[in-house]
């Protein structure tokens, strides 16, 4: 049966992918930045998955206002890096997992989530961005990608509690499949941001260090935490938070097993408007 | 029944519901369709024609030529889809997120990297800093 072995955490600044495409990387304002998935980006070619499913959030890219599903799952063989108004990122295209993104559809919807099925669907940098921060600058990437797109900019958005039973839901789903698969969850977006108004450029470090605690010890406490909050301390693109929920969902100590080890933890500010934030858990 | 929008008191804040998403619909979809190098290089041409051939307001159009992104906010429009007008003046979200504070671009940025806008004082409308 498959199973998930890790789930990894990190934000998704647009900004990010820019200096790596532009080969900024080395310069002092990014260098602490990917300093930081150093280690990550070693951890993940020593802990290759077979397929990773990955939780993001479409940025009016493959989703205008025409529809706003609340959660999408890519059923498709292959997806491309969007045009997101400064060209497409020089990335690999990315390959699905057709065979478990429909398993798991099939499964979680019967749980009572109903998902969107997406068949044709272009990433943007939600998804390409945390690929690019784990794996660097490879020629394909590493394994098949189930992307997951969460609704987080028409408010309101899913409640963290809602994400979090919805990781549940994955999981169970992951260990009904036959193949033999190893997957693991990552949660993308975040932390404190603000890019809209007189406020924008809010972060609070407190915030997001505390979430990052509690993502970790709590997470069931965590869940319980209101929209509100999110906007009013970690500003109102902070909201895309809820998405690590998912991920951490999924992880076994939920369901009654051992808590995950702490593998890896960072943060950093700032990336453009933004506070990184990453974490990798183990599943024991 | 009023639907609770308990968002309403976030300083400097806009949070795009369903009510905003309504009233920006065209001006929204209007920047989607800058996704497209075609439609980039016509509106650059002419942006008051590009512009015409959306059922915008009036208010919306001078919005968006002034590129007044709080304008277009409080009419509608959401941060990620403004991006796409952005992006087709070759700014950066950086930019974009700064010219709505009233800062300098290089004030922002400083203040950036100086750890950000700290929410303290900044929680709730009217709240003493």
């Amino acid at each position: 049966m498959a199973h998930i072995s890790a789930s990894v955490y990190t934000s998704h600044v647009p900004a990010i992918g820019a200096a790596l495409d532009l080969g900024k990387t080395a310069e002092p304002y990014w260098q602490p930045v990917f300093q930081g998935y150093e280690f990550s980006k070693q951890w993940l070619r020593d802990h290759t998955p077979d397929v990773i499913f990955l939780v993001f959030n479409d940025h009016a890219t493959a989703f205008s206002l025409d529809m706003i599903p609340t959660f999408a799952i890519g059923t498709a063989a292959e997806f491309t890096p969007a045009d997101e108004g400064w060209g497409p990122r020089p990335v690999p295209k990315v390959i699905g997992h057709p065979e478990l993104a429909a398993h798991i559809a099939q499964s979680v919807i019967q749980d009572d989530f109903d998902l969107t099925i997406v068949n044709k669907m272009d990433v943007d940098h939600g998804l390409t961005v945390p690929l690019s921060l784990m794996c660097g600058q490879p020629q394909a990437w590493p394994c098949p990608v189930i992307p997951f797109a969460v609704n987080v900019v028409q408010y309101p958005v899913p409640s963290g509690r809602r994400c979090y039973m919805l990781g549940q839901a994955i999981r169970k789903a992951v260990e009904s499949y036959d193949e033999p698969l190893n997957v693991q969850i990552w949660g993308t977006g975040g932390m404190s941001h603000q890019l809209q108004g007189p406020r924008a450029g809010l972060i609070n470090k407190e915030f997001d260090k505390a979430f990052l605690d509690r993502l970790i010890a709590d997470p069931e406490g965590l869940a319980a935490m209101p929209h509100i909050d999110y906007v009013r301390e970690a500003g109102s693109e902070g909201i895309e938070l809820v998405m690590w929920l998912i991920a951490r969902g999924a992880m076994s100590d939920v369901n009654g097993g051992k808590p995950p080890t702490v593998r890896h933890r960072f943060y950093h500010v700032p990336a453009s408007n933004t506070a990184v934030g990453h974490l990798i858990l183990e599943n024991n | 029944m009023p639907l609770d929008k308990p968002y309403m008191d976030v300083p400097g804040t806009t949070i795009f519901d369903a009510d905003m998403s309504r009233l920006g619909y065209h001006l929204n979809q209007f920047c989607m369709s800058l996704m497209k190098v075609e439609n980039r290089a016509r509106f650059k041409a002419n942006e008051r024609a590009y512009l015409d051939e959306w059922p915008m307001s009036e208010e919306q159009k001078k919005a968006v030529l002034a590129r007044d992104l709080n304008r277009c906010i409080e009419l509608g429009g959401n941060i990620y889809f403004l991006a796409k007008v952005g992006a087709t003046d070759g700014k950066s979200f950086q930019q974009m997120a700064g010219s709505m504070t009233g800062m300098t671009e290089e004030q922002y940025r400083d203040m950036m990297v100086k750890g950000g806008r700290s929410v303290e004082g900044n929680r709730y409308v009217g709240e003493k800093k």
